[in-house]
């Protein structure tokens, strides 16, 4: 599978990423810089984690008008697999392309620790090598992972099934507690309506070789090779996007 | 033309910062002081001489990138 890697200004989980895909899961990576308009032939996008511009204004505030986003833009519109970590579910916030806001962490931290998340939906195309409920341990390292969405929204995403992660204790509860940020509903990581685009928190990409002591991230980029994997398996219809 | 832009957080949004200012207020033996909430202030020169003109190319700014209207509000003064 080819998969594309933005780089934004700040950026600086663009490596980690790209090493997951390309060392540890043996695919072929692209990396792509900010001003790239035209991407062709890649299966799926990495928008990566970081600083983008800074955080200026607000995070992912500027990055989401960089020229590359209107190529991720009508890729995401096609159905294709774009997955946005921290920076990058910012980012696809702003953009508009999953719904609601990230408030600054209620604790005013920036956070930096191992959390557990809860996989609420093991249906999407990040999570189908999970279990129903099962419980992850990936990395966070934010100051503004608090997620907003008005309560329309959020009705809407649980029927859904939108909300896909969910801050959780180490045995799966899921509590006030157990969230390190004031997250709404505790949500660490949402998919759009269609499924085809996340935006998570958690960095899955620091925990996905054995050498780490960590592998439970490694599950989300598996669960999107074997998504991709089917769906090239897939006979085309005439006339799907 | 002056644009100065005020984009403050929605009522209802938390807001951790105004808090703890207002409990750093308190400390500090001010104890009138309560709903401090914390905004954005920029300012920026318009090539514009016609007031209408410019407010609506204020208001597409605010709309567009200054402020998120999803959590934040604007308001705006020309001269």
């Amino acid at each position: 599978m080819k998969i594309g890697v933005v780089v934004f200004p700040g950026s600086n989980c663009d490596h980690d990423c790209a090493h997951v895909f390309r060392n540890v899961l043996g695919q072929y990576v692209e990396m792509i810089w900010h001003k790239e308009t035209l991407l062709k032939g890649l299966d799926a996008i990495v928008l990566p984690g970081g600083f983008s511009y800074g955080d200026y204004l607000r995070t992912g505030a500027i990055a989401r008008f960089s020229p590359v986003m209107g190529a991720v833009k009508e890729f995401a519109k096609g159905g294709g697999m774009v997955i946005g970590i921290c920076n990058g579910f910012q980012i696809l916030l702003e953009a508009g392309l999953l719904p609601g806001a990230m408030l600054r962490n209620e604790s005013l931290n920036f956070i930096c620790k191992d959390v557990y998340v809860k996989v609420e939906n093991a249906a999407t195309a990040f999570t189908g090598s999970c279990e129903s409920g099962q419980v992850l341990k990936i990395p966070i390292a934010h100051a503004d992972g608090n997620y907003y969405t008005d309560p329309v929204t959020l009705a809407a995403m649980q029927a859904n099934a939108q909300i896909v992660l969910r801050y959780c204790t180490p045995d799966g509860k899921v509590t006030p507690e157990a969230n390190p940020n004031g997250s709404l509903d505790n949500i660490a990581g949402i998919i759009n309506p269609e499924g085809n685009v996340i935006g998570m928190m958690p960095h899955p990409e620091r925990c996905a070789e054995e050498m780490l002591g960590n592998e439970d991230g490694r599950l989300i980029f598996v669960s999107m090779l074997d998504a991709l994997k089917k769906a090239r398996q897939q006979p085309k219809m005439v006339g799907a996007g | 033309m002056k644009a100065k832009i005020h984009v403050t957080l929605k009522q209802g949004i938390l807001d951790p910062q105004g808090k703890a200012i207002e409990h750093a207020l308190d400390s500090l033996g001010f104890k009138n002081a309560a709903n401090v909430r914390v905004g954005k202030y920029m300012e920026l020169d318009l090539d514009e001489k016609d007031k209408a003109k410019a407010e609506v190319e204020v208001r597409q700014m605010c709309e567009k990138l200054l402020a998120n209207t999803i959590i934040e509000e604007y308001r705006y003064e020309l001269g």
